[in-house]
């Protein structure tokens, strides 16, 4: 059985980051349908630990990781370490935080 | 006796902050719902129009979109409720809605009607007094419970309200209700309890309602939407001839700018959406059941949003296309951050670097570490107590990057490009000091409800 992979981006209907309060940023993976859904979430490649690799931050900074069932979605969020638009701030309302979820390799059987 | 369904239309997410789109509003008010509610604010728009004062939307826009809903509502008879005057639902803003309301019904020489409005700001005294006897007020989103030291550096705070002070201005005989800040499913909840629908119900249509749109499909904001509830159910559609609202775009709304799609919290209790069940009801519709709402026990916890000024601030930008000096930048700034502590050693400021085409969306949340841009622009954020300070900080930081002392650049004319020479200086940083609850007895003690007469 053979394994290729594909990326995140490519199975997602929606992929986005917002605020969650003055304190949170949550992104949300949201898919059209139940397969690519299934297929990612039973691939387990998206959790606590593979979230806190990818954006370089403890997982004490993740707040809440959540598999949704009824959007087929999969939703995490983390803290911010100062509150949204304090100064020095790059992204006010913390949506353009999601971008580096494309390029998750999800493992495919064939 | 008690109406069997109630119908609620929800114009627009954040009235005001973009204007609502009139097709699908008027759509939705020729079907006559019961009420015409709508949410005005938002913390999503950083803690300056809060600790300033001023508006995120724009007054034509906010103006625009209370004549639209006090024109329906009126015609009709109904009530109209608006949350959060103004987007931060600071005392201000609520009394310059009620003036735009008043306005409005000069201009189309309305009959008398009577309008409920409430403040929601809290003074620092109230709260140093219950923290001095004792009294906790809790951090949320794992912030600590708040110091006397953050509560000395807030400027305004605002109460977030709940149902309570809505249910008491339609009680009174409101036509037109303006509140000061709140839950934005406060909104539509407290009409649906008032008529004696279940909690449960009541604010899980609060909860889809509340970014109109947001829960249909495809994606197009400021369009209406109608909730429309029994006792056992709740069913929200799209107004807009092109949208619907599908399982897919209400579950996923449900999900949207929250920390977790299961719960919620407001002043009074917790919904639990994790027995929901979504189905497709007709084309434009999708009806959800199994909403509860868990009643708080005891003393009911009220959200406090505070915000604080740090300083004066001035903004400078530097364009960088020296490959070489791209390859160096993080030496570039380590330089001009010492040219401006050279400059001012003992005064209290903060200076800051955002590099785009490097990380300067994402700071140290980037993954990517090489930077591969042929240019880069960089930010600089002087901030000071001190104006004067707060300018040179802002313009020696970005000057210096002019200069930049690099061994092998070959572009010694100057190392950045301009668009202007000079710093601008912008509205003053603020910070969010309190995102916090208070308990109280009676909410109402920080929502106090007056009612007025307009019109002729």
């Amino acid at each position: 059985m053979n394994v290729k992979t594909v990326k995140l981006v490519d199975l997602a209907k929606t992929i986005r980051s917002k605020n969650a309060g003055t304190d949170r940023i949550t992104f949300d993976i949201i898919f059209r349908e139940s397969e690519n859904y299934e297929l990612v979430k039973k691939s387990g490649v998206l959790n606590k630990k593979t979230i806190s690799e990818l954006f370089d931050i403890p997982e004490s900074r993740i707040a809440d990781f959540v598999e949704f069932d009824p959007a087929y979605a999969i939703k995490f969020t983390i803290n911010r370490l100062v509150p949204s638009g304090s100064f020095g701030e790059g992204d006010v309302f913390g949506c353009q935080q999601y971008a580096p979820l494309y390029d998750i390799e999800i493992p495919m059987e064939e | 006796m008690g109406k069997d369904t109630l119908r609620i239309i929800s114009p627009n997410g954040h009235l005001g902050f973009a204007p609502t789109k009139e097709e699908s509003f008027w759509i939705g008010a020729k079907t006559k719902p019961d009420y015409y509610c709508c949410d005005s604010g938002s913390d999503d728009i950083g803690p300056v129009p809060l600790g300033t004062d001023k508006y995120a939307g724009h007054p034509e826009w906010q103006k625009h979109d209370l004549e639209l809903m006090l024109l329906a509502s009126r015609e009709q008879g109904v009530p109209m409720i608006i949350g959060s005057a103004g987007d931060t639902g600071s005392d201000n803003h609520v009394d310059a809605y009620v003036g735009y309301i008043r306005e409005l019904a000069k201009k189309h020489n309305m009959k008398k009607f009577k309008l409920a409005y409430f403040y929601s700001e809290v003074d620092k005294e109230y709260l140093r007094k219950k923290m001095n006897n004792g009294e906790t007020i809790e951090g949320l989103d794992s912030r600590s419970n708040l110091t006397i030291e953050e509560l000395d550096k807030t400027d305004r705070i605002v109460a977030v309200a709940g149902v309570h002070p809505y249910i008491k201005a339609l009680k009174m005989g409101a036509d037109v209700i303006i509140g000061g800040r709140s839950s934005d499913v406060a909104v539509f909840a407290a009409p649906a309890i008032y008529e004696g629908f279940p909690e449960n119900i009541a604010y899980y249509c609060g909860k889809v309602l509340e970014c109109a749109s947001f829960c249909a499909e495809p994606y197009g904001a400021k369009e209406s939407v109608i909730g429309t509830i029994t006792k056992d159910d709740v069913k929200v559609t799209a107004m807009h001839p092109n949208q619907r609202c599908t399982i897919a775009s209400v579950a996923g709304h449900a999900m949207y700018e929250r920390t977790n799609p299961y719960y919620e919290y407001v002043a009074g209790g917790m919904m639990d959406m994790s027995d929901c069940e979504y189905e497709q009801f007709n084309e434009k519709t999708c009806r959800i059941t199994g909403a509860k709402f868990i009643p708080i026990k005891g003393r009911i916890k009220v959200k406090l949003e505070g915000s604080g000024k740090v300083g004066e601030r001035y903004l400078g930008m530097a364009g960088i296309r020296d490959p070489y000096t791209i390859k160096n930048i993080d030496k570039v700034i380590e330089w001009a951050k010492a040219q401006v502590k050279e400059r001012q050693p003992n005064a209290e400021y903060h200076l800051s670097y955002r590099i785009f085409g490097k990380n300067g969306v994402m700071g140290d949340l980037e993954p990517i570490k090489e930077t591969k841009s042929h240019e880069l622009l960089v930010v600089v954020e002087g901030v000071a107590p001190d104006k004067k300070v707060a300018e040179e900080v802002a313009l020696v930081g970005t000057r210096q990057i002019f200069y930049a002392r690099l061994p092998e650049v070959k572009g010694t004319a100057g190392t950045a490009a301009f668009i202007l020479d000079e710093v601008v200086e912008v509205s003053p940083a603020y910070t969010w000091t309190m995102n916090h609850t208070v308990e109280v007895d009676d909410p109402l003690e920080l929502f106090p409800v007056k009612m007025i007469e307009i019109g002729e």
